[in-house]
């Protein structure tokens, strides 16, 4: 590390996010030449867009565990609220304006509840030494998912019905038609989710978080994380950083429920995709990647959705194989032995080059040379 | 000119009163220190001067102003900055950016100048980091700016703390044992930065510490504290010849 020179400091975090963007860039190459190519197999066709969800979920689950140091287990919580949101506005708005733009707008509408959702949990919680907003958070999403099933909304020529007992109850007129319905969730969303806009997507998470991480803002809020006493004492407001990281968080899980929505034709909230089982594993897939590590998330999530299917041929033995592969993932990630052995590997082999760490060294290089000089 | 005024500070925890009736006047440039046995309420006197604790009595006032019961950051945006016993740094970040967090309040831009990398974005933190660098070399850490401030040996965590308290520019700054763990050598590499600090920075020093080699070294003015009293307050040299502060340390 002492030999390192000033240009390498300099770059290295921008470097690893390079490779970040990169990795996502090659990633889509590829799959384009598999797909025209006729390579893909339907199965892993259809699994594409859920896989680009499952990223985002991951990569902003880790700006909440990874960057804030808060334990969140409600993420799919934000993202059903996304969803519905999101749904909801396509739904009503089908056919009243161009598609692409219909489907963009949706995209900000679920970002904006889902971040809002955020604040409005944050705002009591965020205040709280301790896990409270596990806690909370897992609730959160309990409640989230059975609220939307007993939520019905409708419309006719006089405008919205809401209810929350049953369709007949909206008391819709002859020209009426039911946008939410209960436990049966919203039909007929239109079908806009691609790879290409997953992909996009994913871009722009990264783009917003790595951005945000190596800021003014990402060094609060990674100040609170390291000691939050002592990031009170240099004058960092915790309350409002916390709630800037958790919200950001929030509102790409519910731009990821609003792309779910709209890969598939209908949408319900189930204990399969909204509920705290969901919440876990895209916690398992950020801690499996490495708390803070973003690079790590959207590995271990591709890797962690596709091995169910890569593994189906073994039938009986699919989850046996799947639960020793992620116990084996962890102690490969955080063991210290093995933390150990990949730094003899990176400095034998890929000497200069160390894994990023938080935002560590990020020192512009006319300052550092400048420091040498000055000695 | 009486730069921190104290008077009558007073709080109990349940039925202790672990300060009582404290009272201070630090003036401006003075290195004041604060000593008493272990457990005397020095760390409770930083924590109710920084607003970790709020006081049931009394008044703190920094120079004209009454800070009495103002939250921590607030408390520093005024104008108070500080260390702590047990270092805490933020150690997964950089040497580098612990100093920029201190720097935070007086370079601004907002967030989406940060996502969006606008031209404010590079050119604040160009400056703050040349002002980190600046501060980090005073210290002579600016070798170590790139490092994670976990990797830092011991004595260079201590400075790097007082670095990142420097860094919000305070008119006070409070030091919490600065030499605890430190071997004489790093203690007397420790007296010539503090001396430097006040001279360099024009900067008034209340300092908490055990070591009285440090202490009659270069503190101007001395109070000692014992179960939560003053025992007595005045001059280092008058202070530290007075048979009740030698009971206090070494008993009857």
């Amino acid at each position: 590390m002492g030999k390192m020179n000033s240009k390498l400091k300099f770059s290295k975090t921008t470097k690893s996010n390079m490779i970040t963007y990169l990795i996502v860039a090659v990633a889509f190459v590829a799959v384009k030449i598999l797909l025209a190519g006729g390579h893909m197999s339907s199965l892993m066709e259809g699994l594409l867009v859920p896989l680009c969800i499952y990223v985002m979920l991951a990569v902003s689950l880790n700006l909440t565990v990874g960057i804030l140091g808060e334990l969140s287990l409600g993420h799919a919580g934000f993202m059903c609220v996304g969803a519905f949101a999101g749904a909801f506005f396509s739904k009503c708005m089908k056919g009243a304006m161009p598609d692409g733009l219909r489907f963009l707008i949706a995209m900000v509408i679920g970002a904006a509840v889902a971040g809002a959702f955020g604040i409005l949990i944050g705002i009591p919680v965020l205040r709280l030494k301790g896990d409270y907003l596990a806690i909370v958070t897992l609730a959160f999403g309990e409640i989230i998912k059975n609220l939307v099933n007993v939520l019905y909304i409708g419309r006719d020529g006089e405008g919205f019905h809401f209810s929350m007992k049953d369709s007949i109850s909206l008391h819709l007129g002859e020209d009426g038609e039911v946008l939410i319905n209960g436990a049966q969730g919203i039909t007929g969303t239109p079908h806009d989710a691609s790879f290409t806009v997953g992909i996009i997507l994913i871009l722009i998470s990264l783009f917003v978080i790595l951005n945000l991480i190596n800021s003014r803002d990402g060094r609060a809020i990674m100040s609170i994380r390291d000691n939050r006493i002592a990031a009170e004492s240099v004058g960092i407001n915790i309350t409002k950083y916390k709630l800037m990281a958790f919200s950001i968080s929030a509102a790409i899980a519910g731009v990821a429920g609003v792309l779910y929505a709209h890969n598939l034709s209908t949408l319900t909230a189930l204990p399969k995709n909204f509920g705290y089982n969901m919440s876990i594993m895209i916690l398992v897939y950020v801690v499996l990647g490495g708390i803070g590590n973003i690079r790590g998330s959207i590995i271990s999530a591709v890797i962690l959705t596709l091995l169910p299917e890569l593994l189906r041929g073994l039938s009986d033995y699919r989850m046996l194989i799947y639960a020793v592969i992620l116990i084996v993932m962890m102690l490969f990630n955080w063991s210290p032995k093995a933390i150990d052995w990949k730094e003899r590997v990176r400095e034998k082999y890929f000497s200069g080059w160390k894994g990023r760490k938080g935002a560590a060294g990020q020192v512009s290089e006319g300052v550092l040379s400048k420091g040498k000089g000055g000695k | 000119m009486t730069l921190l005024d104290v008077k009558n500070l007073t709080i109990s925890f349940g039925g202790l009163r672990a300060v009582d009736d404290f009272k201070l006047s630090i003036k401006q440039g003075q290195l004041y220190g604060l000593i008493g046995p272990n457990g005397a309420g020095k760390t409770t006197v930083f924590n109710l001067l920084t607003g970790v604790y709020k006081p049931n009595e009394g008044i703190i006032k920094l120079g004209d102003r009454d800070i009495t019961g103002l939250k921590t950051i607030e408390i520093n945006k005024a104008g108070i900055a500080r260390t702590f016993q047990n270092i805490r740094l933020f150690k997964e970040l950089s040497v580098l950016d612990n100093v920029k967090v201190g720097l935070h309040n007086h370079h601004h831009y907002n967030t989406l100048e940060g996502i969006f990398r606008l031209p404010k974005y590079f050119r604040v933190e160009k400056e703050m980091d040349e002002k980190a660098m600046e501060l980090l070399k005073v210290f002579d850490l600016d070798k170590e700016a790139g490092y994670q401030a976990a990797n830092l040996p011991y004595g260079k965590q201590r400075k790097l703390e007082i670095a990142r308290a420097l860094a919000t520019e305070p008119k006070l700054l409070l030091l919490d044992e600065p030499a605890a763990g430190m071997n004489p050598n790093e203690t007397g590499e420790l007296m010539d930065t503090i001396r430097f600090v006040q001279k360099e920075f024009g900067m008034t020093i209340l300092l908490i510490e055990h070591d009285m080699k440090l202490v009659s070294g270069i503190c101007e003015e001395l109070t000692v504290l014992n179960f939560g009293r003053i025992l007595t307050q005045g001059k280092t040299a008058d202070v530290l010849n007075d048979p009740q502060v030698i009971t206090a340390y070494l008993g009857e």
